[in-house]
């Protein structure tokens, strides 16, 4: 066997394009595949690693992290959350706190989305950071904690450069920035998740957190709870001292919260139609072009943001391109990279997989605007049909449309 | 742990070969290799009566999460394919060596077989690559 197709670096095969041997930068492999010196580059272990292991998770490198891709069988685990409960270590995320008098106009100024719409403390709103150019840094959320104090959640794989743009934009502003690297991060989904969770806290902590609004966090005790997640279930995303998270880790999988990898948490956010960053948007793509519009706060127009006067020019000139989501019809499996072929023109798909819950391939592509209903993938020289509809294919475990 | 059945042959790129008492040749992949793509949602398998070389890419297994070809163990003609796999594709994770079998090939050389490795030296193999 010989890896063809798999998914890009970025996500949890490292990005082996400096370590691969001649002849093979064209393949995508599983480390497993590969021998051992061309894959095995120094990694980090978050809080949850031994745990994790413990319980039986499949371990990869995922951009320098030893992180899960499975506990077993990926499908199994996608299924938990979208019928019960399950959790995932994303203690390899960056989280920033932001606190200091100028934190709400700063964000103001780095942000795609508007944190004005942050009015009650606690509330949480995602967003894209833009370069000059309306090319997409990252994606993140930022919660409201307190007038002078933010927390921002950014992606693992562009922590460095995240930060440097972020002191780079903070260079004299009245606020200070330090990394949360002493917290771990669960995040805990599905239908059943909270109620599981919320049995471990102390009665008073329970209330609090159950009492949570969609998009909104609370400091309870000494975990930071939020309702969020990158599954399009219900549940939490927990922060917590590190020293504390193997001990929750473990009780949440003693009250039935199934332990799951990075395997089904791309395809449970594929389902859901959340972008994954560096593969359906990055610094070459706008958010207007990666289905990410709602997320970019245009009005009021005085709020000068850091990207803004190249979206509008964007905007002035017309968009051409529209990222959009693809079900396959027949056999077969999406893949990232893949010719997509349609009346108006070329695109190309962004992810791919199989979508457990559909019980077929599904995918996001980058297509013409005028791209109409339907298309054709190239698969390994062969081209499929695929019928075009909106990013999101899931939602709280039911099929969207 | 992976399981590597004592009377197959193996190749390095982890598919088993079974001889059978009629001279044809069952292929499929190992345990190890079923383990390490993940749950199994397509085989792509080649054409009854085409014929391949040892090493040529004659199929391909999709996971969720990755594709790879697979490479014939041996040169020779397909005699049939496990069609039961177009449905059932997880069968491959379930029963590797059994039910999830992939084709069923006619060996133009028999002696091919001799250069593929024996359990003991597979299960090293796998030793040295992990």
């Amino acid at each position: 066997m010989r890896s063809t197709e798999g998914v890009r670096s970025g996500w949890f095969w490292p990005d082996l394009s400096g370590i691969r041997t001649e002849g093979r930068q064209n393949y995508d492999l599983p480390p497993f595949l590969l021998p051992i010196q061309e894959w095995k580059v120094m990694s980090d272990k978050t809080p949850l690693y031994d745990a994790q292991v413990a319980l039986g998770a499949r371990m990869v490198d995922f951009g320098g992290w030893e992180m899960p891709v499975n506990y077993g069988s990926q499908i199994e685990e996608h299924h938990a959350v979208r019928n019960d409960a399950g959790m995932f270590d994303v203690s390899h995320m960056t989280v920033l706190d932001l606190k200091g008098a100028a934190t709400r106009s700063f964000l103001s100024r780095l942000l795609a989305n508007d944190v004005a719409k942050l009015r009650e403390p606690g509330k949480a709103l995602y967003s894209c950071m833009l370069n000059g150019a309306g090319g997409v840094i990252d994606d993140l959320i930022v919660y409201y904690l307190a007038e002078d104090r933010f927390r921002m959640v950014v992606n693992a794989a562009t922590r460095e450069k995240d930060l440097a743009w972020i002191e780079e934009q903070a260079t004299g502003k009245e606020l200070t920035l330090t990394e949360r690297s002493d917290l771990a991060m669960i995040a805990i989904q599905g239908p059943n998740a909270r109620q599981k969770a919320a049995a471990l806290l102390p009665a008073e902590q329970a209330e609090s957190a159950l009492a949570l609004k969609p998009f909104s966090a609370a400091e309870v005790g000494e975990l930071f709870v939020a309702r969020t997640g990158y599954t399009g279930e219900d549940g939490w995303e927990i922060l917590l001292p590190a020293e504390l998270a193997a001990d929750f880790w473990n009780r949440l999988n003693q009250a039935g919260v199934r332990p799951c990898g990075l395997g089904a948490r791309d395809t449970l956010r594929l389902e859901a139609g959340m972008n994954l960053y560096g593969n359906d948007m990055d610094e070459s793509t706008t958010p207007l072009e990666s289905a990410l519009s709602w997320t970019v706060a245009l009005e009021p127009q005085e709020r000068d943001f850091i990207g803004r006067s190249a979206l509008e020019k964007n905007k002035a000139d017309g968009v051409d391109r529209k990222l959009v989501g693809l079900i396959l019809e027949g056999k077969g499996v999406l893949r990232a990279h893949q010719k997509v072929i349609c009346a108006a023109g070329d695109g190309e798909t962004t992810s791919g997989s199989f979508s457990p819950t559909l019980g077929c391939s599904i995918g996001m592509a980058r297509v013409p605007v005028a791209c109409g209903e339907r298309c054709e993938v190239e698969i390994r020289g062969k081209l499929l049909p695929a019928r075009v509809v909106k990013t999101t294919f899931v939602r709280n475990g039911e099929a969207v449309g | 742990m992976s399981n590597v059945p004592g009377d197959l042959k193996y190749s390095s790129d982890h598919e088993w070969v079974r001889l059978q008492d009629d001279g044809s040749a069952v292929v499929g992949i190992t345990d190890h290799a079923q383990g390490a793509l993940g749950d199994l949602v397509f085989v792509e398998a080649p054409e009854v009566g085409s014929v391949v070389a040892s090493g040529d890419a004659f199929g391909v297994v999709e996971s969720v999460k990755a594709a790879s070809d697979l490479l014939s163990p041996v040169g020779g003609e397909v005699l049939e394919v496990n069609s039961a796999l177009d449905d059932t594709p997880e069968m491959v994770n379930t029963d590797p060596y059994g039910d999830g079998w992939l084709v069923r090939m006619q060996p133009s050389d028999a002696s091919e077989l001799d250069s593929l490795m024996d359990a003991a030296a597979y299960e090293q193999f796998l030793e040295d690559v992990d």
